[in-house]
């Protein structure tokens, strides 16, 4: 989570702060007690995933510190992948709108999400943001999340693949410092290497190795979205996804996030309890 | 970052341990937090703090425990503890392992306190 900016509370989460009006009502049982306490962020994703999946939406979320090329790596997409597929956009941004305006100018649905002082997208958001979209008009949603490599790699959104951005500009050793973001990586783009003459520093190899060192299997392609350069690579991984998820689809299947398939935190045994007298404890 | 909402989720819990046990106070928790759940221990007591006050655990001592990854190789079959961002086997340096611990966030133990009568 995050180090720096103390940020927590999302206009998504924020009634998960007050309690409901009559909790005597629904008292769990140790068993429902369940461990994960990112319970119901986790919740909502399955929510919004079955949402997702009855209009057949594919929904990437797009990841990696700010300014590593996100917006320009859609923008590029859009150009080049309007009127073969259906894209729409969800921008997450701290505070301004300037995201999303560069999006629509591209002339596709985009919805923007300002998350005020909070650094990470989550499930409730998200969910919001897609009562937003018409979704049985799109085949393809991006979801650009806030520019972060902590935060966001702990909330499930209840999107299908994680894709994580990594600049030349930024060191190859990113995947070493972030693990936590890097291992949730289905696809790990490495950015702007029209840049790579001028940064004789930044090694693909060690960034990939770095990645590989998190016991990742995840493809590692090469693009930049200003020259042009490997753009078909991660076009052809997009189709392949598309195709891949249809045939999901086909026999009542979704595809999750390879982190979230571990199942973490959700199949915890209930704590240990147990009892003290009052009077030990004054 | 979202320590504070953990918290706060961690506290419904155990208001709805302390009705069902017929608890009047949370003494003391214990927390797993796994090197890679994303979660830092630290963060987490700052927050709870904040959080407890007013609550059935406002005097209830938080104890975190810090957790290693664990894998087990897919080559060798060993199972061993492992830095976060190295997960490779350490026993034969294979790279296809599997995380089988340390990406947890548990809430393990919870001592209650009841009227003795
Ligand atoms: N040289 C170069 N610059 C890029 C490339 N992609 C993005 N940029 C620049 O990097 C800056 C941040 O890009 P942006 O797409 O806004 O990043 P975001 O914060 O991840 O959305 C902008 O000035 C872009 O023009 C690229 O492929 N090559
Ligand atoms: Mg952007
Ligand atoms: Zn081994």
């Amino acid at each position: 989570m995050c180090n720096t900016c103390g940020c927590n509370i999302t206009d998504g989460n924020r009634h998960l702060l007050s309690p409901p009006p009559n909790r005597a009502a629904q008292i769990s049982t140790p068993e429902k007690i369940l461990n994960g306490l990112l319970d119901h962020n986790d919740q909502q994703a399955r929510i919004n995933r079955t949402r997702l999946d009855a209009q057949g939406v594919l929904t990437i979320n797009l990841m990696s510190s700010p300014g590593s090329g996100k917006t320009s790596l859609l923008e590029s997409t859009i150009r080049t992948l309007q009127g073969k597929l259906r894209i729409g956009v969800i921008e997450g941004d701290l505070e301004t709108e300037n995201d999303a305006d560069r999006i629509r100018a591209l002339d596709v649905p985009v919805h923007q999400i300002t998350t005020g002082t909070a650094c990470h997208l989550d499930a409730h958001l998200i969910h919001s943001a897609l009562d937003r979209l018409d979704l049985t008009k799109l085949d393809l949603l991006f979801i650009e999340n806030v520019g972060n490599l902590v935060c966001p790699a702990s909330f499930d959104l209840g999107h299908h693949r994680n894709v994580i951005l990594l600049s030349v500009t930024e060191g190859d050793d990113k995947p070493a410092k972030y693990p936590v973001m890097f291992r949730a990586a289905d696809l790990m783009l490495i950015s702007k290497t029209d840049l790579l003459p001028y940064l004789t520093e930044f090694s693909p190899v060690r960034a990939e190795h770095c990645l590989r060192r998190l016991a990742s299997t995840a493809p590692a392609l090469h693009l930049s979205a200003r020259s042009g350069e490997g753009l078909a690579d991660w076009f052809g991984w997009l189709a392949a996804e598309i195709d891949h998820y249809r045939e999901l689809l086909k026999e009542r299947q979704t595809l999750t996030p390879r982190v979230e398939s571990e199942g973490r935190r959700l199949h915890a045994p209930g704590p240990q309890i147990v009892f003290r007298p009052l009077a030990a404890t004054t | 970052m979202h320590e504070l909402s953990l918290c706060q989720n961690i506290i419904d819990q155990l208001t709805d341990l302390a009705k069902l046990h017929d608890a009047v106070a949370v003494a003391r928790i214990e927390v797993r937090v796994g090197a890679l759940s994303g979660v830092e221990a630290q963060l987490l007591r700052n927050a709870f703090t904040l959080i407890q006050a007013g609550t059935i655990a406002e005097t209830a001592e938080l104890i975190t425990e810090e957790t290693a990854p664990r894998v087990t190789c897919r080559t060798c079959g060993a199972e061993s503890e492992t830095l976060p961002n190295n997960l490779s086997c350490p026993v034969c340096g294979n790279l296809d392992t599997k995380l089988i611990d340390g990406y947890e966030l548990i809430l393990a133990r919870v001592e209650l306190v009841r009227n003795e009568d």
